[in-house]
């Protein structure tokens, strides 16, 4: 007795769409503009974040590793609570190098999560010109890794980072500071070290990260060099940079980190508080705009499937009469919603395809370049999850509401 | 041996809007198998309003219904949906068909519903049943562009099709001539006689009446004449 019954809730669900076109195209358009302008508004969010932390990484690590300042506490400890101490903690003047800095590489290097590690060591400088004579701060690096780091060759506008390594003395300048000082490639710049070690060094490149502050304030040496104007030997680092595979979890990634290596680890986000402040806050404004889209599209979506359903009471209510379950009602009208949400769906990711790729091709000039939106398969999935989640509750809600009442009570009607 | 197959036991219902108002007072009979019985009586006496509970359209009143030995007073939607589409067949006093739907799709619904026969059976056996009520040519026109006569016929056919045991009608040749009324007399005492199924009929024709084997007579609510003719 297998034999198959014959599908009569998914032909009637079916008659109701084809009979009732203008009606069920309708619906459709409503699903189609909600979803698109949902998928639309959140791929905006993300290319904004992506844009953003894009330029964050070209200067700073996810993960910075360094010795904290200590501050000193009471050498006694057994003194008696009744007698009142005078303490005065004071900041411990200790050498804040990284000990056996290779080690502790090596150590973060064998870690699952670890994308890449390089070393690094901060020179306060003066960049001196004639008269002029600016603050900035030297970063000493490898060349070579820096520029795996930092991807440095994507916003270097003048030289080559490569030229770095092959000069012991070169220095690559930030923008603003070589127009200041008023150098280009191949000139010759000398700089004062914080212990006022003075050293001439030659301009092998200009970087640019758009970043006003870096830019103005910023270079690059070799870290070897770094340690000469420092006069240190060559483990003294004060700064190892880690990147993770995934940046976003940085946050709690810097807490192993730490206990790993016992030195301080800092995380992108906390070594950016500011501007990671701004940042959320454009996120949240984002985000707010678009639940009320969300809200807005699946209201209206959710009233005109409501509508088709309502539409149809009466014929409920002769079903029920003829012997139709509450199960085969809601069957009914669900397959018709989700039907109708489908063309609606395929429709809006189209749309929202269309209208992502058209503003990623617009050029918006000066610091960002091409617009800041890019295809994100989560906004997809998620824009095509809560259309189906709406027009099911749109089909669901009336049909089972329809589907527990006496016939009689929707005749009388 | 007369063989009960529905039975009322006290069935007593109010309205509460606009005022309260007791529409059925006190009902208590028995049908029996394969008998074709009528009810008749003013109009706004309750008729159509008894006919919906004993249909087991409607749930909310007082007193005990039995089908076919089963006391379904308090039963669930779902379960009363089951019987309704295995046991009774009803033809309504104004036409409810599916309107998207063609007239032969009508009369196959409920039993594509049932599921207990292949598709094409039930096709040959609705074209039957519409041939029965003289629709045939009419079988593909959507059911909405009938005249309500054919509309009402197409009800009745609908109604035969899971072969029930009982059939209920609301006036059922309210909008039929006199010889489609006969027509449906004719197949419902067929039906009562050959078959062994039940009719119940609410009428205003009186010889339409006459001539079933009993006739309930309704006044304001209560059974004032119950007319056994039936042995
Ligand atoms: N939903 C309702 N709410 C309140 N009163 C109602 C409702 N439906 C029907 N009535 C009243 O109940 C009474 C019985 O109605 P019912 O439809 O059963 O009459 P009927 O005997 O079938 O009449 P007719 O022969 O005209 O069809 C009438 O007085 C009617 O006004
Ligand atoms: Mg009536």
């Amino acid at each position: 007795m297998s034999k198959k019954k014959y599908p009569i809730n998914t032909e009637v669900a079916y008659t109701y769409i084809v009979s009732n076109k203008r009606l069920t195209m309708v619906a459709a358009l409503g699903v189609t503009l909600g979803i698109a302008v949902f998928i639309f508004m959140n791929s905006m969010l993300a290319g904004f974040d992506k844009s953003s932390s894009e330029a964050f990484f070209k200067s700073i690590p996810h993960i910075r590793i360094y010795k904290d300042d200590e501050i000193s506490k009471p050498i006694d400890h057994q003194i008696s609570q009744n007698i009142p101490v005078i303490i005065n903690p004071k900041v411990v003047p200790a050498n804040n190098t990284i000990i056996n800095p290779k080690q502790v590489i090596q150590l973060l290097k064998n870690q699952s999560d670890v994308a890449f590690v390089t070393p690094q060591l901060t020179v306060g400088v003066f960049y001196n010109n004639a008269k002029t004579q600016i603050s900035g701060r030297a970063i000493g690096i490898l060349p070579e890794e820096a520029n795996q780091m930092f991807n440095m060759e994507s916003y270097v506008v003048e030289g080559n980072v490569n030229n770095l390594k092959n000069n012991i003395n070169g220095i690559l300048l930030g923008a603003g500071v070589a127009s200041k000082m008023n150098v280009k490639e191949g000139d010759n710049i000398s700089i004062t070290s914080s212990i006022g070690m003075t050293k001439v060094m030659k301009v092998i490149g200009v970087f640019q990260t758009n970043n006003s502050v870096v830019d103005k304030t910023t270079a690059y040496i070799n870290i070897a060099f770094a340690q000469q104007l420092l006069k240190k030997n060559a483990s003294y680092i004060t700064d190892i940079n880690v990147n993770i595979k995934d940046y976003t979890k940085a946050k709690a990634y810097a807490v192993n980190l730490a206990q790993l290596t016992n030195y301080k680890a800092e995380d992108w986000e906390t070594a950016n508080e500011t501007y990671m402040a701004a940042t959320k806050m454009r996120a949240i404004i984002i985000r707010f705009v678009s639940i009320s889209i969300l809200l807005v599209a699946g209201f209206g979506i959710y009233n005109i499937l409501n509508m088709t359903v309502m539409q149809k009471i009466n014929d409920i209510a002769i079903l029920k009469a003829i012997g139709f379950n509450g199960f085969d009602v809601v069957t009914i009208f669900v397959s018709q919603a989700l039907i109708i949400g489908l063309i609606g769906i395929v429709f809006g990711v189209l749309f929202a395809s269309v209208m992502v790729a058209s503003l990623q091709s617009y050029y918006v000039g000066g610091d960002i370049g091409y617009f800041p939106i890019y295809f994100k398969l989560s906004n997809f999935i998620k824009g095509v999850a809560f259309g189906f989640g709406v027009t099911f509750l749109a089909g669901f809600i009336p049909a089972r509401k329809a589907a527990n009442v006496d016939p009689v009570s929707i005749f009388r009607k | 041996m007369k063989e009960i197959i529905l039975q009322t036991k006290s069935i007593t219902k109010h309205f509460y809007e606009p005022v309260e108002f007791k529409v059925l007072d006190d009902i208590s009979f028995d049908v029996y198998k394969g008998e074709f019985l009528t009810v008749i009586g003013k109009s706004g006496c309750g008729k159509s309003t008894l006919l919906y509970i004993l249909s087991t359209m409607d749930t909310e009143f007082e007193g005990e219904l039995f089908i076919d030995n089963q006391n379904v007073s308090r039963w669930k939607q779902d379960k009363l949906a089951t019987i309704r589409n295995e046991k009774i067949g009803f033809v309504f006093q104004f036409h409810y068909l599916l309107a998207e739907f063609s007239c032969l799709r009508n009369v196959m619904i409920p039993a594509l519903r049932l599921g207990k026969l292949p598709h094409d059976v039930i096709e040959e056996k609705a074209y039957q049943k519409l041939e029965l009520l003289g629709l045939k040519d009419q079988a593909l026109k959507p059911s909405s562009k009938l005249s309500g006569g054919q509309q009402q016929r197409v009800a009745i056919a609908r109604a035969l099709i899971n072969d029930p045991l009982i059939i209920m009608g609301d006036e059922p040749t309210g909008n039929l001539d006199s010889v489609n009324t006969q027509n449906i007399f004719s197949i419902f005492k067929e039906l009562t006689q050959e078959f062994g199924q039940t009719i119940i009929a609410v009428t205003h024709d009186n010889d339409f009446a006459k001539a079933s084997d009993r006739t309930i007579e309704m006044q304001d609510g209560k059974i004032i004449n119950q007319d056994y003719k039936f042995n």
